[in-house]
């Protein structure tokens, strides 16, 4: 009984050791003591930590093989060890296999880099399209493909939060989007610059007034994604989150059907002929 | 020769004494000495602001600032206190100024008297810094809070006060006095040498100034620029960089950061010829590949002007334009490669004696490594885009400066400490120094590189509970590493008042540049009679 018990915590031990940077990481948020990414909530995603796994382990073995010859260099050739010094200060076929190498490595590692570039900024033909206007200190979400609407998406304060959403990132108004739909997200800054991230996703654009910028992402899972605003934009930069929700499609109708009403403007003009770059009041 | 330095060292009708031998100062071996003294206060005051924000970020919420804006003016003055009044007046006008002359053989620099102006427009530039964090920058707040990148619109109508226009003053006298510098280094470097000393013979040391200050005078201008225009924008009406008067926020960025990535050189290339000198000596080896070490150099400096937009990637560039800076930024890792496994050979049959100059460097050598492969992640777009501002980019940064370029500072400073000063500091004083500080700073940035994969954004006073468990081991680290520049600066004081007398050479064989011929310290002028070189 007691041999099952320790078997038991043993593989319990080694499995979560094993799979710990994964299983540590949260999904659309940070998790305490995280080694690496973000669980995945899009194939761009996969494709970014697949990619950076790629990438570790090649880094890990330069720097781990650098350590070795230092290692090698201190232990064999201290003064001690060596007391007569050699004169040699050339060795042609050294001196080209550690420029040729790299030049290798490298190209080993451009395929995949420019395979994920690539994926990354052809952005497919997409089933919505979701503005979000950085603002100091808030993001502003319109959605012109489903009834024109826009509301602004503020940080919850400590006393706003209910239990279970996460501080600094949780906010009022959720950006709502369908499961498993390509969404184009479009940015501009109202003000100054801002960006527009989220982790899960591998998405991160700037927010830049005077510009439109693109990015898009498939969101493969129900659930709630949090990022936080990427480019230093001021007093409350670090107060400024992004909470995308990720529902069903049908939910996703009904959601638009209640926005239209709950953000619908007093004078029914439609946002787009607003003039931009309104900064809510402090 | 040993005689005739030490004769005329004699003369006391030479030279000034008292304040004006420092105020009036035309001789390199002094204002040398100034600009370490500065890099000192530089590094103590850009020290203690990185403490107090470790202070901050120790436990999730606000504790000692009460938002973010005074937070981010530490986050700003500590960049550029590092990088203008500690890394480069200590790499180029303190060691640069000592060495270059005396390893060349020469009696003095190019231009003695503008020395003393690039040295003298310092502590005015620094003056005009400290003043900026008394005057209003964002509406109601003192200070400059855009990170030592400034971008418009956030330096220019994000801030409406006077405190940019302070700092860009400061930038301005900055700016000065490095291309001034760099005017006189590179009339000495290529006019002055002593006869015999061809290019292909000059210590890498000398190597190394001469690819910065071509950097520097290169780069340089085009700050000016960037931050004149922000001047204009902000002052006289211009719209280079607001959108509705035709202006474009991004071409500040690509402005800054043409400048930027050869600053970053700037930052590191002096202290790839320290640590030829030195890892030369305590092999008492010479300098394995030195053709290759020469021209890995000069590629790193040519290279570095043609990467600048790595740092853009978030901002909406074209995929062609990524695709490119990608490829041009990984092109680097070559030539840099070659300088690690180099110096690695050039140990490799030596006969090495570990005293603290070594230590640093090959401390260096490991940690620029680390340093330098988390840039080759940060080259490649893709990836970045999950790391761009995050502490991923700070994690990287720091270890290719606090833990390559401090480094090297550190290893310079014990390595010349007994010829600029006459004075042996103490081993047991420096190894102490060099194990607190390497522990010290891996706590403080190995785990940073977890919270940015994790996705901690820069630049925030305040971040998500879940971050609380590597910020505080970090915060942890960077008291040590507080403790380990007290260390530093007891080790210092006990050095002079101990007064034990250094030789002319105290490093032995494998110290085989012209300095150690000379006295320790040397006469007030040297190489009354220029030395022959074989």
């Amino acid at each position: 009984m007691l041999l099952k018990r320790l078997t038991v915590l043993a593989v319990a031990i080694i499995a979560t050791l094993g799979g710990a940077a994964t299983a540590l990481a949260g999904l659309g948020q940070p998790s305490p003591w995280q080694l690496g990414l973000q669980q995945s909530g899009s194939p761009v995603m996969d494709n970014i930590i697949w990619f950076h796994d790629f990438l570790l382990f090649i880094i890990t073995g330069i720097a781990g093989f650098v350590l070795v010859l230092l290692i090698i260099v201190i232990v064999r050739f201290n003064a001690r060890a060596n007391a007569t010094p050699s004169r040699t200060t050339h060795n042609t076929l050294i001196e080209i296999a550690w420029t040729l190498i790299p030049i290798m490595i490298l190209m080993f590692i451009a395929v995949p880099s420019f395979k994920l570039l690539f994926y990354q900024l052809n952005v497919p033909a997409a089933d919505l399209t979701v503005k979000a206007t950085g603002k100091q200190w808030f993001w502003t979400y319109s959605y012109p493909d489903n009834g024109e609407f826009e509301f602004d998406s503020l940080m919850l304060k400590d006393g706003e939060r209910k239990e279970g959403q996460p501080r600094l990132l949780a906010v009022d108004n959720d950006m709502v989007v369908p499961v498993n739909k390509t969404v184009r997200v479009i940015t501009t800054g109202a003000d100054v610059i801002h960006a527009f991230a989220v982790p899960s996703f591998g998405i991160k654009i700037d927010a830049i007034p005077g510009r439109i910028n693109e990015t898009w992402f498939t969101a493969e899972r129900e659930g709630v994604y949090y990022g936080q605003c990427s480019e230093l934009c001021g007093k409350d930069h670090a107060f400024m989150p992004i909470a995308v929700r990720v529902v069903s499609e049908q939910a996703f109708s009904a959601w638009v059907e209640e926005a239209k009403k709950k953000y619908a403007r007093k004078d029914e003009v439609p946002p787009s002929q607003v003039a931009s770059a309104q900064s809510r009041p402090q | 020769m040993d005689a005739m330095a030490k004769a005329h060292g004699e003369d006391q009708h030479d030279h000034p004494h008292g304040w004006r031998r420092y105020l009036y100062s035309t001789n390199h071996k002094d204002i040398g000495t100034m600009y370490l003294v500065f890099a000192l206060v530089g590094g103590l005051v850009g020290g203690v602001l990185s403490i107090g924000m470790r202070l901050e970020l120790m436990h999730p919420g606000l504790q000692f600032f009460h938002d973010s804006h005074m937070f981010n003016v530490f986050t700003t003055a500590h960049g550029l206190i590092m990088i203008f009044f500690m890394v480069m007046p200590a790499m180029i006008g303190g060691f640069g100024n000592w060495m270059i002359p005396l390893m060349i053989g020469a009696p003095d620099m190019a231009f003695p008297r503008m020395n003393n102006i690039s040295f003298w427009l310092l502590p005015a530039s620094f003056t005009l810094l400290i003043i900026s964090l008394f005057v209003e920058g964002e509406p109601g707040a003192p200070g400059v809070a855009a990170g030592w990148t400034i971008y418009a619109p956030l330096s220019t109508s994000g801030h409406p006060g006077p405190a940019v226009d302070f700092a860009i003053l400061s930038l301005h006298l900055a700016g000065a006095s490095s291309i001034l510098g760099a005017i006189n280094f590179i009339t000495t470097i290529f006019n002055m040498r002593a006869p015999g000393m061809t290019m292909h013979k000059m210590p890498l040391f000398v190597w190394s100034q001469l690819v910065t200050v071509f950097l520097i005078l290169l780069a340089m201008p085009v700050l000016a620029g960037a931050i004149t225009m922000l001047l204009t924008d902000r002052n006289f009406g211009t719209t280079f960089f607001t959108p509705g008067g035709g202006g474009d926020p991004v071409l500040f960025q690509h402005l800054f950061w043409f400048f930027g990535h050869p600053e970053v050189y700037i930052l590191i290339v002096p202290g790839f010829g320290m640590v030829s000198q030195i890892v030369a000596t305590f092999s008492k080896k010479p300098v394995f590949g030195y053709l290759g070490m020469a021209y890995a150099m000069v590629a790193i400096g040519g290279i570095g002007f043609v990467v600048w937009a790595h740092h853009m990637y978030t901002v909406g560039m074209s995929t062609a334009a990524q695709a490119y800076f990608v490829v041009a930024t990984m092109v680097i890792a070559v030539p840099t490669g070659v300088k690690i496994f180099s110096w690695i050979a050039t140990m490799w049959g030596g006969s090495l004696e570990f005293k603290t100059p070594m230590l640093w460097a090959i401390g260096f050598i490991f940690l620029f490594t680390v340093g330098g492969v988390t840039g080759v992640v940060l080259a490649n777009a893709g990836v970045d885009r999950s790391l761009q501002d995050t502490y991923y980019v700070v994690a990287h940064f720091h270890y290719v400066l606090s833990l390559g370029a401090v480094f090297t500072i550190f290893a310079g400073w014990y390595y010349w400490f007994p010829k600029m000063f006459g004075y042996m500091y103490s081993e047991t004083i420096g190894k102490w120094h060099f194990w607190l500080t390497f522990i010290g700073v891996n706590l403080v940035f190995f785990p940073q590189h977890f919270l940015g994969l994790a996705g901690m954004p820069r630049r925030i006073a305040d971040y998500p509970d879940a971050f609380a468990g590597w910020n505080l081991v970090s915060s942890l680290g960077s008291y040590l590493s507080g403790l380990g520049a007290l260390v530093f600066f007891f080790g210092v004081a006990h050095a002079f008042m101990r007064k034990q007398q250094a030789a002319d050479n105290p490093w032995g064989a494998g110290a085989t540049t012209l300095e150690w011929t000379l006295p320790s310290p040397p006469p007030f002028h040297q190489y009354n009679e220029l030395p022959l070189i074989k």
